[in-house]
């Protein structure tokens, strides 16, 4: 059995991951406004009352995905960040100063939402629990790795050092992940659990679920334009940038 | 889940201002987020034209 010649390693070089960015993004911006009406239509209009919480769980259809893609956006960050570090792949650094602001977003949203869902169920905008403070810590990991490469001149250099932040920062992911496992907090545990059950009504993890891939399309859709972005920054004296530049 | 009027959508509850602010203030950063999307590009273009 031979292999289909699909030159992948040819999207390696931002030369040509430039157009290919810029194509599949519309894409995932429209699947991800999509998704997001039929996510909040379930949210605000199907999910019922929660008997306990009132009106006010209906936080969760943004806190829940904002908190997911918070972690996976970081872990697929230091991921990039160290692929770019172990083989010197420029584009890979791209990809990872590409998706830290996102990151960096949906994690001051995570916190965001906890404080207002905090304050009328717990008593308190903020505590400093297990949970918490690890995802305000992963906030400044965020900001640490944005402010050290702006910090650097030189975007190799600058590249290399944020990307041992990134991925000695990793090890803060699991911490926040189980963390509710861990430590006794005032958080609840998790929300969707793979071994059993969920013991929320199906309409709401439906929703909560719907509005999780509206973020991932979202996350997605911004990435490869910010990624663009970035290219032409870093390539500006490269020919290819030059003949699109002749050409705008 | 069906409300009574739009005035019942809005209070939500009673918990109008956790639920709004929280659904308001995100909002307010995918649209800052792509207006500065937006600003990168279009000076990345007009220095390529000076």
């Amino acid at each position: 059995m031979t292999m289909p010649d699909i030159r992948w390693y040819k999207f390696s070089s931002p030369q040509t991951f430039y157009p290919l960015a810029g194509t599949l993004a519309p894409w995932f911006a429209i699947a991800a406004a999509v998704f997001a009406v039929y996510g909040l239509y379930i949210g605000f209009f199907l999910a019922p009352t929660d008997f306990q919480q009132g009106e006010a769980y209906r936080i969760i259809f943004i806190h829940v995905p904002a908190a997911w893609m918070s972690m996976f956006l970081y872990l697929v960050m230091a991921g990039w960040a160290a692929v770019g570090l172990a083989w010197n792949t420029r584009l890979s650094s791209m990809m990872a100063i590409a998706i830290a602001p996102t990151g960096a977003m949906m994690t001051f949203i995570a916190l965001w939402t906890g404080a207002l869902w905090g304050k009328p169920m717990w008593g308190a905008w903020w505590v400093w629990d297990a949970r918490l403070t690890s995802e305000l810590i992963l906030l400044f990991l965020y900001l640490g790795f944005m402010f050290l490469h702006a910090a650097i001149e030189d975007p190799r250099r600058a590249d290399r050092a944020a990307a041992v932040i990134a991925i000695v920062g990793a090890i803060n992911v699991p911490i926040i992940y189980f963390s509710v496992k861990w430590w006794n907090t005032l958080h609840q545990g998790a929300s969707v659990n793979l071994t059993r059950s969920s013991t929320m009504a199906s309409t709401m993890l439906w929703g909560m679920l719907i509005m999780s891939i509206a973020f991932w399309l979202y996350s997605i859709a911004v990435v490869l334009v910010r990624v663009r972005c970035v290219i032409l920054e870093r390539e500006r004296n490269a020919d290819w940038v030059k003949q699109l530049g002749a050409r705008t | 889940m069906s409300w009574e009027s739009l005035s019942a959508f809005i209070d939500m509850g009673g918990y109008g201002g956790y639920v709004w602010g929280s659904f308001g203030v995100t909002a307010l950063c995918i649209v800052i987020e792509l207006a500065a999307l937006a600003m990168r590009r279009r000076r990345i273009l007009r220095e390529f034209r000076e």
